[in-house]
């Protein structure tokens, strides 16, 4: 287990208060000059040796997406930081506890990110519904102004560097980076094509980065303690600390950082007191939030939980949102359930989301009462197959895969369902013995 | 669509929020969000202007709020941009309640992993005080909305009402919450069992040291 000493988050449970001057105590802000004076091409070389890969989903490695902004920007065409804390993937909490209770390891981590990438400001883009995370929000970046730690000559390093925070109002889509573009840009959150890129096209026509809370919050660390101390934990290509989310049938849910490469068992026996009912009676798990396809009990136990090792099994990281399910679930209704999410969180953008969605939906329903015919379970799969890659933006892709993990390792789950409803039965014909 | 809600009759709303304007506060308020954005770009502002509007509309009301067109052509006229744009907005993202509310907008978060903790019985229990999806009860006190995952998945099952959260819920302690709202009181807002926010039930397994004092840990850094 990871040492108490080489956690990133130290008031993840806000036992203790959120304000400047705790979390001066605590070593946020601590000469963050002199991290900044190393320079910005060196600051991304220490994210690119630490191997810190994103930690909103996709994975792909922090260091080279800032390298990616253009060294020299024009006055009328500045760099824009946009830190997504648009957090809505289903079983995802552990943004809202970096806001509401180490605000200012975000703030530190996006004046440092801002700087390395050139950026003029930051916009953090939090959800709607995190109301009282984002009044917090708002009075930490206060006082960080008021203390001179950003704005004008920020930290007295001669760099300008604004801060605001834009609250957004209920979609799920617009944590997809170029929706959350069109939304901080006040209109619809409906993806945009790619290319251009944000780096070289993004909010405002300005060359943007679009960064997950949790990646730009651990990077002063990073920075303090040396690529070398990140790089020590989990992996290789997987490595580091990360906040995990344990929800669903475990005796203690909660959220808790660990090494990236611990194990499902190590993690649900050390903080989570164990699955409900006992590991007899896992059932299935989701490991990276609802976008991801389900890992049956038998292959998940032993698997690390990192990007490679999800992979493996099946499934993926995503931002290690461990939907935990036992045997009392019932798993048709489960997978039914994010399909129906998928369906209303649609931007009906691309039609074969928006139609494809719904129609999904309503046969996963079906699926669920037995309502339906064998051959159907064919077609859903071949219409998961449809949709998946036709869209402009990832969130087709996000409604197949729970269905296909479903199809894949719970069909004869399904098909019970439908002969029994049926009238049928499972069980060997009972003949009459004469 | 045959869940959206139905929109209020045009020529009353127009009489009642015709005359809609930035109270004195909001005015301020509304200054300080146009001030976050580049000049030329106040479309940012519809978001922020729409969520102070429907506040605005609520504390009139003396309800969690929402938007009548009025209002919506007033957010428009405020940034410059084509009462359509504002309109597709409010709209498009589901905190905008185009149709009045009760006093408190009851949000029982549905989605996967609040259902696995039980979100089944934080529904039984609205329907058994009488509140029924997508409707608000007679008296005006309560609305309940079936919402999407709120991101608060290790204190599942949860409900929003209003700006609050009420999480670690059971049938029983959704009744408390309600009947307490109804009393007129303030029931105590985050988990509901006496947890510390998202940390293991009966104690951290980390960072205990946190717990009483607010530990450095950078002497212990190697």
């Amino acid at each position: 287990m990871l040492a108490d000493k080489d956690r990133i988050f130290t008031n993840v449970y806000g036992f203790q208060p959120w304000n400047l001057q705790a979390a001066l105590k605590r070593g946020d802000w601590d000469n963050t000059k002199a991290l900044m004076a190393i320079g910005q091409d060196a600051i991304i070389d220490v994210i690119k040796a630490s191997g810190l890969r994103g930690r909103g989903g996709a994975g792909f490695p922090t260091g080279t997406k800032w390298s990616f902004m253009p060294k020299e920007p024009k006055p009328d065409r500045p760099n824009f930081l946009v830190i997504n804390a648009d957090e809505s993937e289903p079983g995802s909490c552990k943004d809202r506890e970096i806001i509401r209770h180490d605000p200012h390891k975000l703030i530190e981590g996006a004046l440092i990110a801002g700087f390395a990438m050139r950026a003029r400001a930051a916009y953090i883009y939090i959800r709607g519904e995190y109301i009282r995370e984002a009044e917090t929000l708002f009075a930490a970046v206060a006082e960080a102004y008021d203390a001179g730690l950003i704005g004008k000559n920020a930290c007295g390093s001669g760099y300008d560097f604004d801060v605001f925070v834009h609250r957004g109002a209920g979609a799920y889509i617009c944590g997809e980076e170029t929706a959350m573009l069109e939304s901080l840009e006040g209109k619809k959150g409906q993806p945009r094509l790619k290319p251009p890129f944000p780096a070289g096209a993004g909010l405002y026509g300005c060359p943007t980065t679009v960064n997950n809370v949790e990646s730009i919050a651990v990077a002063p660390t990073i920075l303090r303690r040396g690529a070398d101390w990140f790089s020590s934990f989990g992996r290789e290509n997987n490595k580091g600390t990360k906040l995990f989310q344990i929800s669903g049938h475990v005796n203690k849910p909660c959220v808790v950082e660990d090494a990236m490469g611990i194990t499902f068992r190590e993690l649900i026996e050390t903080h989570c007191g164990g699955i409900r009912g006992g590991w007899d009676n896992l059932l299935a798990v989701i490991p990276g939030g609802s976008s991801v396809p389900l890992v049956p009990a038998k292959d998940i136990i032993d698997a690390p939980m990192d990007f490679d090792g999800l992979k493996a099994v099946g499934s993926g990281l995503g931002t290690a949102a461990v939907i935990v399910m036992d045997k009392s679930t019932d798993i048709v209704r489960a997978i039914s359930r994010i399909s129906y999410f998928y369906k209303h969180e649609s931007c009906g953008q691309c039609t074969p989301c928006r139609e494809g969605t719904g129609w999904m939906w309503r046969v996963m329903e079906r699926l669920r009462t037995g309502d339906a015919d064998i051959s159907e379970i064919d077609t859903l799969q071949q219409v998961t197959k449809q949709v998946e890659g036709h869209t402009i933006c990832a969130l087709g892709d996000a409604a197949a895969w729970p269905i296909q993990g479903l199809i894949r390792h719970f069909r004869p789950e399904i098909e019970r369902r439908i002969i029994e409803r049926n009238g049928g039965s499972l069980a060997p014909m009972q003949e009459a013995a004469e | 669509m045959a869940e959206a809600a139905q929109i209020p009759d045009e020529a009353e709303t127009r009489a009642r929020w015709g005359g809609f304007a930035w109270t004195e506060e909001n005015q301020k308020k509304a200054n300080a969000i146009l001030a976050r954005y580049p000049a030329g770009r106040e479309q940012s502002a519809s978001i922020p202007f729409l969520d102070l509007a429907q506040r605005q509309v609520g504390e009139e009301t003396q309800t969690q709020g929402w938007l009548p067109v009025p209002v919506i052509e007033f957010v428009a006229r405020q940034i410059g941009v084509p009462y359509m744009r504002v309109f597709e907005v409010a709209t498009f993202y589901t905190m905008f309640n185009l149709a009045p509310v009760g006093r408190y907008h009851v949000q029982v978060c549905g989605t996967t992993p609040c259902m696995l903790r039980g979100s089944d019985d934080v529904l039984a229990a609205c329907k058994n005080k009488g509140l029924i999806k997508g409707k608000t009860t007679p008296d005006g006190l309560f609305t309940l909305t079936e919402v999407e995952c709120l991101g608060t998945c290790a204190n599942a099952p949860m409900v929003q009402i209003n700006d609050d959260n009420y999480e670690d819920l059971d049938y029983d302690r959704t009744i408390a919450v309600l009947e307490a709202l109804a009393k007129g009181e303030q029931p105590k807002t985050g988990s509901t069992i006496g947890r510390q926010t998202s940390c293991p039930e009966g104690g951290p397994t980390t960072l205990t040291a946190m717990v009483e004092d607010n530990h450095d840990y950078r002497g212990e850094w190697a």
